[in-house]
């Protein structure tokens, strides 16, 4: 793992986790997977809190434990979550924005847990509610609303169940089981409501020794599904800005229309039919069946490939390139931070390349029409800061510089490489100054 | 590297004119320095996208990191350096510890995390075991003293009463013993001479247990990394 990416953990987890969580983890960072002992004894901390750290760590979804088949538990950290733990308010203000206000505490409490049962986060839920509601003089609200905020989410894959790591690991459910992870538990189980009618004689002794319904069955938030739902509204903010309002609302449709049923990593989206997307369209958003068509050859023709036609069954079979739209979104970012970074005229010495691949020093003054010289000093700037790089072909076997080429191209996976380090390493240093100056100034 | 050592008396072998200098124009110095930690920005960056929502997102960042700060899962290190042990120390230990509150789900966990629940009396009976030790151990010792001391003397009593009459026997075969070599000396004039040779012998046989001994002891280090290199020789035979 690269050492931003280290630097940058190593600030998150003491930032939620505490610093005794950041030293045990860093280590295990660095290691890979390990036993307690060993973290124990190679943090040369009591093996008491290194349990207390792991036992915390587990809940909050940030380290896994794995049983190896000589019976010994190894954890490790997720690094993964452990950074997506910056994109939270994102979960939270997307829940927000999605199902309204008991969704956002929805989520918000069981980030804060990492994982929980459903009837304690309703319960808390209700109560925070019914507290803000009285404040402002409402009425009280039943836990039954929020549990159907529950629902929703659990129904549209925002959140999930967690799987028991002593009994499953997550590499052996089949299909069938992933989409019982989204099955949501009835609030009150009915045999347990009969059964405390029976028992009405006694209840308060009851209801103390009463495990919930859905004991044993945590929920926690599917990070997937969110990222999913992010790049989608990436596309549908994408294409009206390129095309208009009307495309984005069609390209919208055929993404909710595929949400829940392809994978989250998959290139592309199912197949879905012209009358599938059409009679998906709302109606108010004054789409023709005419109009439709139009709209959907032209993201076809469209040079970002977001959207191609793979057959002409159905009035045409059209699918979503995510692959292909993930590229050129990534394609725009590159280009705009070269923008930002080395100005206008360097932008278009970067286009050029990015368009043609391959170009020698003087094909690219000629293309970019920039006077010689002051080309030179962009690209060599560039190419400083490894933004582009170069590549060697001799004429002769002696690689002598005068009978050789050097040919200038942009990688672009090296590129986004580089810049995300580079983001990571923003993001850490920004972290760190902020709780020195906390420090400081307290 | 090819083209090494052909551009020798230039400072770079290839032609500097492509590069985009002039003829006759100085290269620039080399730079023995690393870049500026902080470099001067050609470009400012744009400034930061005020808008409503990301204002919330900053609100909601702020108020969840609070709130994790307060929660049983922010473990602190907890071992500032104290100038010395306190009394009190031992009775913040608990009050402080945040994490009491948090109480996982065991079955969902390997059971080598659960801390056993020794912690809190460990604190409370330290104090309490030791005098107790203390007090233990002065109690105990003169106990088993006394008993051992006891037997040891009864034992004694019984060794002596049968020694007593073992000495006497053993006196009476000393006895005709005496008697036995009084008869020898009497045949013989030769005996000191023998015991002289006796003693010289068992001399030599002290020798030679030395030399035993040292035979015995002696390594000449032949045998050494022999049992390491056992797999690899395979089977002894």
């Amino acid at each position: 793992m690269s050492k931003c990416r280290t630097y940058l953990c190593k600030a998150v987890l003491k930032e939620h986790f505490g610093d005794l969580a950041e030293k045990i983890c860093l280590y295990m960072i660095n290691k890979g997977c390990c036993h307690l002992r060993q973290i124990a004894s190679e943090t040369e901390l009591p093996l008491d809190k290194v349990r207390k750290v792991l036992t915390a760590l587990i809940q909050q979804n940030v380290i896994k434990f794995e049983k190896t088949k000589r019976g010994v538990v190894e954890y490790f950290v997720d690094i993964d979550v452990l950074l997506w733990r910056h994109r939270i308010p994102k979960f939270i203000h997307c829940a927000k924005s999605l199902y309204g206000d008991a969704a956002e505490l929805l989520v918000e409490d069981i980030v804060y847990h990492g994982q929980i049962m459903m009837s304690k986060a309703v319960d808390n839920v209700t109560s925070k509610l019914n507290e803000a509601l009285e404040n402002a003089g409402h009425q009280k609200i039943g836990s039954s609303i929020v549990h159907d905020k529950f629902s929703l989410l659990a129904g549209s894959h925002f959140i999930r169940q967690c799987i028991n790591g002593m009994e499953t690991s997550e590499e052996e459910l089949d299909e069938r089981d992933q989409s019982t992870l989204y099955r949501v538990p009835p609030l009150h189980s009915t045999g347990k409501r009969k059964r405390s009618i029976d028992d009405s004689e006694q209840p308060a002794k009851r209801q103390k020794t009463d495990a919930p319904g859905d004991d044993g069955i945590y929920w926690k938030i599917n990070s997937r599904r969110f990222h999913q739902y992010f790049r989608d509204q990436m596309f549908i903010k994408a294409i009206s800005n390129r095309i208009d309002k009307r495309a984005s609302t069609i390209l919208q449709t055929m993404l909710r229309l595929s949400e829940v049923k392809t994978d989250d990593l998959c290139f592309t989206t199912q197949p879905l039919s012209f009358t599938e997307i059409f009679q998906a369209i709302p109606l108010d958003a004054g789409i023709t069946r005419n109009l439709c068509e139009q709209y959907l050859t032209l993201m076809v023709d469209d040079s970002t490939n977001l959207v191609s036609k793979i057959g002409e069954s159905g009035g045409g079979m059209f699918v979503v390139n995510i692959m292909k739209g993930l590229t050129s979104l990534c394609k725009a970012h590159l280009e705009s931070v070269v923008q930002e970074r080395f100005g206008s005229k360097s932008l278009r010495i970067f286009k050029v390349l990015l368009l043609k691949e391959h170009l020698e020093q003087k094909q690219i003054e000629e293309m970019a029409m920039i006077p010689s010289k002051e080309a030179k000093e962009l690209l060599y700037n560039m190419f400083a800061q490894k933004f582009v790089s170069v590549t060697e072909i001799s004429k002769t076997a002696d690689h002598a510089p005068a009978r050789t080429f050097y040919f200038f191209r942009v990688h672009m996976d090296q590129l986004a490489r580089n810049i995300l380090e580079n983001c990571y390493k923003a993001l850490a240093n920004a972290m760190v100054k902020r709780e020195a100056e906390t420090i400081e100034h307290q | 590297m090819a083209g090494r050592g052909r551009g020798r008396g230039k400072t770079v072998s290839f032609d500097v004119q492509a590069l985009g200098f002039g003829r006759g124009e100085a290269l620039p110095a080399a730079n023995f320095q690393p870049p500026p930690l902080f470099p001067t920005q050609e470009f400012k960056p744009i400034p930061l996208d005020q808008n409503e929502d990301n204002a919330y997102l900053l609100a909601l960042k702020q108020e969840f990191v609070a709130a994790i700060r307060k929660s049983p899962y922010y473990l602190k290190l907890d071992d500032r350096k104290r100038d010395i042990e306190r009394y009190s120390d031992k009775y913040q230990l608990s009050s402080t510890d945040s994490s009491e509150a948090f109480e996982p789900d065991w079955r969902r966990l390997p059971s080598e995390l659960k801390i056993k629940k020794r912690k809190n009396r460990k604190v409370s009976a330290i104090k309490p075991n030791l005098v107790a030790r203390k007090k233990n151990a002065v109690k105990t010792e003169p106990d088993i003293d006394e008993k051992e001391i006891a037997k040891t003397l009864e034992s004694l009593e019984k060794r002596e009463e049968t020694g007593v009459v073992d000495g006497e026997e053993m006196i009476g075969v000393k006895i005709e013993q005496e008697d036995d070599d009084d008869d020898e000396n009497k045949a013989g004039g030769d005996d000191d001479n023998e015991e002289d040779i006796e003693g010289e012998y068992y001399d030599e046989d002290d020798l030679e247990e030395e030399t035993d001994y040292a035979f015995n002891y002696f390594d000449n280090g032949e045998a050494y990394g022999d049992d390491d290199g056992d797999d690899d020789e395979g089977p002894v035979y």
